[in-house]
């Protein structure tokens, strides 16, 4: 009884949802974030890509964005809002509205939903990330030639897949040019909180690394890396460029506008359909930025060749002989690892210390 | 010259008044800053206040969303009143709520995936156990140690956040979530679920227990011994001593109750709205409580009336955000203002504004 009715209320809600987008031709989209669009990092590169949206499609596209929408009952009321304001396509883009995006997209049939770095998909949702390892690969490399005190500090947000298969991809490219490099994993529990994150980077420093890799979105580690002198650091989802040439050498930086502008022209075509992508520095979702001064010509020219050959598929980043932390084996020589087993990755690789926390 | 005389008496008009006054100038003062910020005020104002409720293609979801937001505010609010009322500063109900629901869920999902009815009550009697008992640290600290409560509690969040996390990757963790930190989904486990009672009201057992705890505030403190006693402590800590009160069982009371209210709204939001135990379970419900206690006067109907109208800022601040593109930086300004201007007019409650010279003494 109880099912039949919240059918009932979800039908009367799409109605309205219907009625609601049929009053213009403009096609509405809508971006949700999980930080402020000022935190230079992670949502900062989806609001980018929103902006090229716009600048693309220019009077034929509206954008709305929300920021700062906590993972929860929160998000679900904020996409429902959006959804009844008549957008026709939503991007969630953090982990953890993937529940809330299929809670609402069950309701709004007529509306196509994006989500960033989950796994589930329905008929009206998409999913879609970047191969972000691919560029902790480059990342991992110039940081196992550039450090001196063979110590490398690791501020992790979450214990997730997509987290755990970075650290993975940075330390088997570190430990490939520098066998005594070791990795020290701070877990912040948090995707911005440049308080924490700040304090991370300054406990790491204080145990001798000089190089501090992140996957927090704020720009707080560059500038504790900064104060401390002769650290490096890498820019996270956004260039952070402001802090080259150094502390920050060089970045990680999500490009969404080609995959947001492509998916917005889809439903205008009418040709949207749920899919799942996952596309990696080849296709430009990921890229490097530029690798500043601060990292003598030949370590450049090295970690250049690397991302040229992930992008030519020549070379990847899990490629066997690879045995798990436990001393089990995983990889034999030659062999690549499956997306299935990268996509939920839940183990580290021979070689780091320390456990995964859970 | 303006000058502050101390009113023998606090005002009881004022005492009332102020709140209306802290709106009003919340409006005016929020308007300016939307004006500034290059948006238009009458606009913002009207989709913080006006569209939630009456506009015609929202309202239909927004209003029942206003108890969805309301009830976990009301339900610990209620309780932290009456602690404030006796002197006793619980200020971590923040943590008291995420314990409750990581005790409710936890007993619930060891029974997984049982269909018996008496999983939800189980759970919630857990909840409450747990918020209790998280707020028996800083009631015994305080009795047998004289800690200081205020600390003590605060502090205690922090350990629970981090409880929280360690449970979400760990012990809850779904084993059929593919290596993804969160529980089961206990919304979609019927035995466990809390779902909208009546469709399109919004109203689950926490808005039914809100409304229990409200009631029950009101009773105690208008009729009961308990009741007058929590308030003599409040006003007066030696006639209260005088009047045969041991202060040791008021803390005991008052941070017990405070504690099970805050861990009942927990577990009801990790079984209906949240959904799920997950790293960001808590969004602040604990700490705005006491923003609604104090802006509802400690007075159970006051705070009934304080939590539906800090529903409606976040629910219009939302639609405000994106609708008219407003930071939610500055949404958040404007509920810090609410605030803020009632802690400064309450200075009329206590005080008397006298215009004209002061008068020379002799």
């Amino acid at each position: 009884m109880i099912r039949r009715r919240t059918l009932l209320g979800a039908a009367a809600l799409a109605a309205l949802a219907t009625g609601a987008f049929a009053q213009d031709d403009k096609t509405k989209v809508g971006f949700i974030y999980v930080g402020p669009v000022g935190d230079g990092g992670w949502s900062y590169e989806h609001n980018q890509g929103r902006l090229a949206v716009e600048e693309h499609f220019g009077d034929k596209v509206e954008t709305v964005y929300q920021e700062s929408v906590p993972e929860g009952a929160d998000a679900e009321r904020v996409m429902t809002q959006m959804a009844l304001s008549g957008a026709d396509l939503i991007f969630t883009t953090s982990f953890g509205y993937m529940d809330p995006t299929m809670n609402v997209a069950a309701k709004f049939p007529d509306v196509k939903f994006e989500h960033a770095t989950g796994y589930k998909t329905a008929e009206n949702v998409s999913n879609y990330s970047a191969r972000f390892y691919e560029g902790r690969a480059v990342q991992g490399l110039i940081a196992g030639r550039m450090t001196k005190s063979n110590k490398i500090g690791y501020i992790a947000s979450f214990p997730i897949p997509e987290v755990i298969r970075g650290i993975n991809a940075a330390y088997l490219a570190a430990k490939k040019v520098n066998p005594d490099v070791e990795f020290n994993v701070v877990w912040a529990f948090t995707w911005f909180d440049p308080a924490k994150e700040a304090d991370a980077a300054k406990a790491l420093i204080e145990q001798g690394a000089d190089v501090v890799l992140q996957h927090t979105d704020s720009t707080a580690p560059q500038a504790a890396a900064a104060e401390a002198g002769n650290v490096i650091t890498f820019g996270q989802a956004s260039d952070m460029g402001e802090y080259a040439p150094m502390p920050r050498v060089s970045s990680i930086i999500d490009n969404w506008a080609p995959y947001y502008i492509d998916r917005v022209q889809a439903v205008m075509d009418g040709t949207w359909e749920s899919k799942s992508t996952w596309d990696g520095i080849a296709p430009g979702m990921v890229e490097i930025g530029e690798i500043s001064d601060a990292v003598p010509a030949d370590v450049k020219a090295e970690a250049l060749a690397l991302k040229d050959a992930i992008a030519s598929g020549e070379t990847h980043p899990f490629t066997g002989p690879i045995n798990k932390q436990d001393g089990s084996a995983w990889l034999v020589e030659g062999e690549t690892a499956d997306d299935g087993t990268l996509a939920g990755m839940d183990f580290y690789v021979e070689g780091l210390s320390g456990d995964i926390p859970n | 010259m303006i000058a502050l005389e101390k009113r023998a008496q606090p005002s009881r008009v004022w005492a009332w008044a102020t709140p209306l006054l802290a709106v009003i100038l919340t409006l005016v003062a929020g308007g300016l800053m939307f004006a500034v910020l290059g948006k238009d005020p009458v606009a913002a104002l009207r989709t913080i206040f006006y569209d939630p409720l009456f506009d015609a293609q929202f309202a239909s979801y927004s209003r029942p969303q206003l108890l969805v937001k309301a009830a976990p505010l009301i339900l610990i609010a209620t309780g932290l009143a009456l602690g404030f009322r006796a002197g006793i500063w619980n200020i971590g109900a923040e943590g008291q709520y995420i314990i409750g629901a990581l005790c409710g869920a936890g007993a619930g999902l060891a029974l997984y995936p049982s269909d018996s009815p008496l999983i939800f009550p189980m759970m919630v009697l857990a909840g409450a156990l747990g918020g209790w008992l998280w707020a028996m640290i800083p009631a015994i600290l305080k009795t047998r140690f004289h800690t200081n409560e205020i600390l003590v509690s605060l502090l205690l969040v922090y350990v629970a956040e981090n409880l929280l996390a360690s449970m979400a990757v760990g012990t809850l963790r779904n084993p059929d979530g593919g290596g993804f930190p969160g529980s089961r989904n206990l919304s979609q486990w019927p035995a466990a679920a809390n779902p909208e009672l009546i469709p399109g009201t919004g109203a689950h057992w926490g808005v039914v227990a809100a409304i229990i705890a409200v009631i029950f505030a009101y009773i105690l403190l208008q009729k009961h011994l308990l009741g007058f006693h929590i308030r003599l402590a409040g006003q007066s800590p030696r006639a209260a001593r005088f009047a045969g009160v041991v202060p040791e069982r008021l803390v005991i009371f008052c941070l017990g109750l405070s504690g099970a209210l805050a861990g009942l709204a927990g577990i009801f939001e990790a079984t209906g709205p949240a959904g799920q135990i997950s790293i960001d379970f808590n969004v602040g419900y604990g700490f705005t409580a006491i923003i609604v206690a104090f802006l509802g006067r400690l007075h159970p109907i006051g705070i009934v009336l304080a939590g539906l109208l800090m529903a409606l800022t976040y629910i219009g601040g939302e639609l405000a955000s994106f609708m008219l593109g407003i930071p939610i930086a500055a949404i958040q300004a404007f509920q810090g203002m609410l605030l803020f201007f009632l802690l400064a007019v309450d200075v009329l409650t206590n005080y008397r504004i006298r215009l004209g010279r002061r008068e020379v003494r002799a």
